[in-house]
């Protein structure tokens, strides 16, 4: 059952893969409609089955308690390291294989209506799947180099998908983009991975995390100095998680990355993919727990994440990038939340997450189908009552993002469950970094609710701003694509209130067992069950309040925001331009680099190395046998004036030495 | 030691080869048919007999098997001595197995001397198949010296426009070190006074005397590699070479010198090993992170592998000398995995360059639309070069580091910055080339891979993924190698620091 829930998509991606390699040239449209058929056929299937088993596999393991290992084969055997492919399924796993399968089945299916008009869609499923398997490898493993693993290959599908589109410029660089800013954070988790071998001699998690409390104390001398040796680990490890997961300073790639089609992006940038850094990181819990610095350093980016990508989000005009840079304040949620020991509850709000995301970048998708492919809010607008059900699903997906809900009757989305125990932790924790992320926090919240507001009422309300053509177009979409939405906005609804005894609530301990460790010493989330009143009514109001703003300043008074806009236009460009970080990054390591790689290749490898070495003795050799060559004259006179000084010489020695 | 004198019939194979077809007779066109496949098939057969090598090879000792002794030169006590151990018999399979896929990828790409472009190749994989396989230090030396010769005719012969240059840039950097060399391996008979290598790994060099030797060797051995700053002839080398001679050239070649380090120069002068570590960990993270840069900013795509060559060779000599198992282990994997990837690269630039006879990059865009499958292929090789996890690439590099991490974290971070770098220039390269509209009218009538060209593609996709998937099939044959070097290597190590302590 384990091994075919993950190995079933790989299978469906090769099938679809040979599929689109023998499907007939493009004029053939009918008979290469069968190929694309049965390539969504082939993927979607077994995605279900997939699905399927993973909702058994949970049943099994997380609600009936029975944590799994299955070991396939041997991997990479190397002295003391010892590494086998193989599948851990705990509760944390069960709950990953959960929200993977089931958006990835959704996004699956509603990829046969939205790419209905694209030439290569048994690529595309093949693709998909690919990604859907690296992502169950990495949720199964049981050793930190197969998780690598899970971790490049993801960031390969992710690759391939941003670039699907290859005739795109902008979409190749930005899949060459997000796979060197992951590779930069992938350096810092294969750094990680050698100190954590270095201090266990293995890289098997089980073995590592009951060695752990041993190592609480040492140290390592690294880096020309000698540290706290789980620090120094999980610092590195969290590089890694920061380049998947998009924290600030490696989440350049993530806007970007909107260029591969929607789905892609509800699948892998919002529900998936760039939570793996939060898995990563609530699966090292035993690791992490052991390290207050490593825990502040992950409370600090996560808070500064949360604030920074929704103070950009506010003022992009691109739908997808609204959602974009969402996600990534909101896996800065899940990390601040992870960084003060709520690790359950950061995983809580990765699961819900998962479905309203994903749920608004797929209603983006049926709006931005509408629209005839038009992706700015600029030209959207007045178009709600043409697409009632997109638009009554991008309500639910933003107030589940929004996370309004009512505390006392304990009544709301799933957002409203999962953001509110994050920021009663982050309170509850008591520390100065629990501090500063509950505020970054609720400030976060303030405008996630204004730049949700902003992008339902720009984009449904008010006049309309599309030209006519594209307004005659305005149409709902197909079943196949309203259906998994459905399917996601149930979760968006009820994940929250079924999960929260699980997850967070009275049901805790025995729903996670021992695949997450909170020490004692760090009760936050326990804690949260107990603050003040006004902590946990702080996000509803700051949340209405946004909503509010939104509405008078998009509804009410459309002309305000333009008049903001001009009067803080430093800030507004500030924001406008994401803080300038790509600005930054290509003058100080872009165009460097190929600068440094020129002038080593012309003057470093030509002029120095060549020009001294070989070239410059040949030279040399040359310079010298033109000289010699030259007393070669062809003149009998010169050979004999060249005799006789000979003659003379020797008469002369012979005279000195035998006279004298 | 089984009856049989496998590694004998395995040298000897290619040049009975040669002798069938200088034996060739007929109209020029027939010469060069004939040639063409009598070169394949004795290559071919020389491959299947390889199988058996690797079939009847013991994983369990570290001592040489398959070992062939027979006096040569008596008076100096110099034999005919051959032999493999976990260390160099998969060397020997990568070269048996890349020729016949050389040859196949020269059948229509060389068109003149066909019968002397084969009969050069088949002398260089008997010598290529010798130098891994010699016992003996002057046997050795003939090998890997006469190496030299046929590949110098290769690129000098059949190369491109600059190729006479190129040729004896590669002859003069090469011939300095060798010079060295011999002197070295003069002193040493001088020494222990016997050139056979078992009983040579064993002996103990005057701690004064194990420098010199040491960087006479690894002038040599440096060059081969090649290691920063003799890495120069490398670049021109490819570029002009035919596309066999590249990939011989990077997939077998510039093993000797990995090679060598583990052969001699670990074993043999071990207190000098530890003097020189340093050194060669500089020049190697200089090699990685400085060609990798450089590789960023090629317009060739010939001399972009060719660096990214050297780049990864960087990885192989810092796995070398860590003297850690996963080090060692990691360079030996990276060799072979560079072997067949580099070689995959190699002969995926030639099927462009037989289609539009241009290696600039400039050149080139949006090739998918015409050549999917050929698109695919290069995916593959191009995510290995990244090393990529599930692929040969990253079994190497990541063995590698994980070794190096134990000796130096500062040199393990220096060194991983390459997988960065690498990712970026492969990325780049693959873009260009692949990606994008087709506009450039020369491209439009670009066929897709040739029956010939997939065949000689499947065996290396084949292999990348398995030494990704399952590295254990070439693990065990390394491991008690491997350990019994390094514990060779701390014993002596011990015994010399025994000896220094014992003088003070």
């Amino acid at each position: 059952m384990y091994a075919t829930a993950v190995f079933l998509p790989l299978l469906g991606s090769l099938i679809a893969g040979v599929l689109a390699f023998i499907s007939p040239p493009p004029d053939d449209k009918v008979r290469r409609a069968t190929f694309d058929r049965a390539a969504q056929w082939v993927t979607c299937g077994f995605m279900v089955i997939s699905m399927i088993l993973a909702i058994a596999i949970f049943s099994e393991v997380a609600l009936g308690g029975n944590p799994v290992t299955v070991t396939l084969f041997t991997w990479i055997e190397s002295g003391a390291l010892e590494v086998n492919w193989a599948l851990k399924v705990d509760t944390l796993t069960a709950v990953m294989l959960i929200v993977v399968t089931v958006v990835s089945c959704m996004v699956h299916i509603y990829s046969v209506g939205y790419m209905h008009h694209d030439t290569s869609i048994p690529r595309f499923m093949s693709y998909l799947s690919l990604f859907t398997f690296f992502m169950l490898m990495l949720v199964t493993s049981d050793n930190l180099i197969q998780l690598f693993f899970g971790w490049e290959g993801v960031g390969l599908a992710s690759y391939l998908l941003i670039g699907f589109w290859y005739n795109k410029p902008s979409a190749n660089a930005a899949a060459i983009k997000a796979f060197v800013v992951n590779r930069v954070g992938d350096f810092g988790f294969a750094l990680g991975i050698f100190t954590v071998f270095v201090l266990f001699d293995t890289v098997h998690l089980d073995t590592i995390f009951s060695a752990a409390p041993t190592m609480a104390d040492a140290t390592i001398v690294a880096f020309g100095g000698e540290y706290h040796a789980l620090t120094v680990a999980c610092l590195l490890l969290f590089v890694g998680a920061m380049g998947k997961s998009a924290q600030l300073g490696l989440h350049t790639w993530l806007p970007d990355a909107m260029e591969g089609p929607t789905p892609v992006s509800a699948l892998i940038h919002a529900a998936t993919m760039v939570t793996a850094g939060v898995f990563m990181v609530a699966r090292l819990s035993p690791l992490f727990e052991f390290s207050e610095t490593a825990l502040a350093v992950v409370t600090i980016i996560g808070a500064s994440t949360a604030i920074f990508a929704a103070t950009v989000g506010c003022t992009q005009n691109d739908i997808k990038r609204v959602i974009a840079y969402s996600t990534c304040s909101q896996l800065g949620y899940m990390f601040f939340a992870c960084g003060v020991s709520a690790y359950s509850a950061g995983i809580f709000h990765l699961m819900t997450h998962a479905f309203f995301k994903a749920l608004l970048f797929l209603g983006a998708g049926s709006v931005i189908h509408a629209m005839s492919d038009e992706q700015d809010m600029r030209r959207m607008g007045g178009i709600w009552k043409m697409v009632p059900v997109t638009y009554a699903l991008m309500w639910i997906g933003s107030i589940a993002l929004m996370g309004l809900g009512i505390p006392g009757l304990d009544l709301g989305f799933a957002g409203y469950f999962s953001k509110d125990v994050i920021l009663e932790a982050a309170y509850a924790a008591h520390t100065g970094v629990g501090g500063y992320a509950y505020w970054m926090g609720i400030a976060a919240a303030f405008l996630t609710a204004f730049y949700s507001g902003r992008l339902l009422f720009m984009t449904f309300h008010g006049a309309p701003r599309a030209d006519e053509t594209t307004m005659a177009h305005v149409h709902e979409s197909p079943k196949v694509m309203i259906l998994p939405l459905l399917v996601l906005a149930a979760g968006a609804i009820l994940a929250g209130g079924l999960g929260y005894g699980y997850f967070v609530g009275y049901g805790t301990v025995e729903f996670w067992g021992n695949s997450i460790l909170a020490l004692e010493s760090h009760p936050a989330l326990e804690h949260a069950h107990h603050v003040p009143l006004w902590v946990k009514l702080s996000p509803l109001v700051v949340g209405f309040g946004g909503l509010g703003l939104s509405f008078v300043m998009y509804v009410l008074l459309p002309g305000l925001p333009a008049k903001v806009a001009g009067a803080f236009r430093p800030v507004y460009l500030f924001l406008l331009n994401k803080w300038y970080f790509d600005e930054l990054y290509d003058r100080v390591f872009v165009r460097p680099a190929f600068v440094l790689g020129r002038g080593l290749w012309k003057a470093g490898d030509g002029a120095v190395i060549d020009g001294v070495g070989p070239d410059g003795l040949a030279a040399a050799t040359r310079d010298i046998a033109r000289r010699f060559s030259r007393v070669q004259s062809g003149f009998v006179f010169h050979y004999a004036f060249a005799m006789l000084i000979g003659v003379v010489g020797l008469i002369s020695l012979y005279l000195l030495t035998k006279v004298g | 030691m089984t009856g049989i004198p496998i590694l004998s019939i395995l040298i000897a194979l290619p040049l009975a080869g040669v002798l069938f077809i200088l034996a060739v007779r007929g109209d020029a066109a027939t010469v060069a048919n004939n040639s063409r496949k009598l070169a394949l098939w004795t290559s071919g057969i020389a491959f299947v007999l390889s199988i058996y090598l690797w079939a009847d090879f013991d994983p369990s000792t570290a001592a040489f098997q398959f070992v062939e002794k027979h006096p040569w030169m008596p008076d100096f006590g110099v034999n005919y001595h051959l032999g493999v151990d976990g260390i160099s018999m998969l060397f020997v399979m990568l070269t048996t197995l890349l020729t016949p896929l050389c040859i196949l990828a020269s059948w229509e790409s060389i068109k003149t001397h066909v019968k002397e472009f084969m009969i050069a190749f088949l002398v260089l994989e008997s010598l290529m198949i010798g130098m891994f396989s010699a016992l003996d230090l002057v046997l050795f030396y003939l090998f890997f010296e006469g190496v030299l010769i046929p590949m110098f005719l290769i690129i000098g012969v059949w190369g491109g426009p600059r190729r006479v240059y190129s040729a004896f840039k590669f002859f003069l950097y090469t011939l300095l070190g060798s010079v060295l060399m011999l002197l070295a391996m003069l002193a040493m008979y001088f020494d222990a006074g016997t050139t056979d290598v078992p009983t040579l790994m064993t002996h103990t060099f005057p701690t004064a005397l194990q420098p010199w030797l040491f960087l006479a060797f690894f002038a040599s051995f440096a060059v081969k590699v090649p290691m920063w700053p003799v890495h120069t002839w490398l670049p021109d080398a490819h570029v002009e070479a035919p596309t066999a001679g590249s990939v011989i050239l990077a997939g077998v070649l510039l093993k000797f010198g990995g090679y060598g380090f583990l052969r001699y120069s670990l074993p043999m002068f071990p207190e000098a090993t530890v003097m020189f570590t340093p050194l060669v960990f500089t020049l190697s993270i200089i090699a990685v992170i400085y060609t990798s840069l450089v590789a960023l900013a090629q317009e060739d795509m010939k001399k972009l592998i060719a660096y990214s060559s050297v780049a990864h060779m960087g990885f192989v000599t810092v796995g070398t000398f860590t003297l850690t198992v996963q080090g060692i282990e990691g360079a030996i994997y990276q060799m072979l995995s560079h072997g067949i990837v580099s070689a995959a690269l190699f002969l995926i630039v030639g099927v462009v360059y037989d289609r539009l006879h241009s290696r600039q990059i400039d050149d080139y865009g949006g090739l998918v639309h015409r050549m999917p499958a050929y698109a695919v292929v290069f995916m593959v090789f191009m995510l290995a070069s990244v090393g990529l996890p599930g692929t040969g690439g990253f079994v190497g590099e990541f063995l590698v580091l994980v070794g190096v991490f134990q000796v130096n974290t500062w040199v393990a971070a220096f060194t991983a910055t390459g997988v960065i770098l690498g990712a970026v220039y492969m990325l780049y390269l693959y873009r260009r080339v692949i990606f994008g509209q087709l506009t450039k009218e020369s491209l439009l009538k670009m066929a897709d891979l040739s029956r010939r060209e997939a065949a000689v593609f499947l065996p290396l996709l084949v292999l990348t993924i398995w030494m990704g998937v399952y590295p254990t099939s070439f693990l065990d044959v390394m491991h008690v190698s491997v350990e019994n070097l390094i514990q060779q290597f701390e014993t002596a190590l011990a015994a010399a620091d025994g000896t220094a302590l014992a003088l003070r």
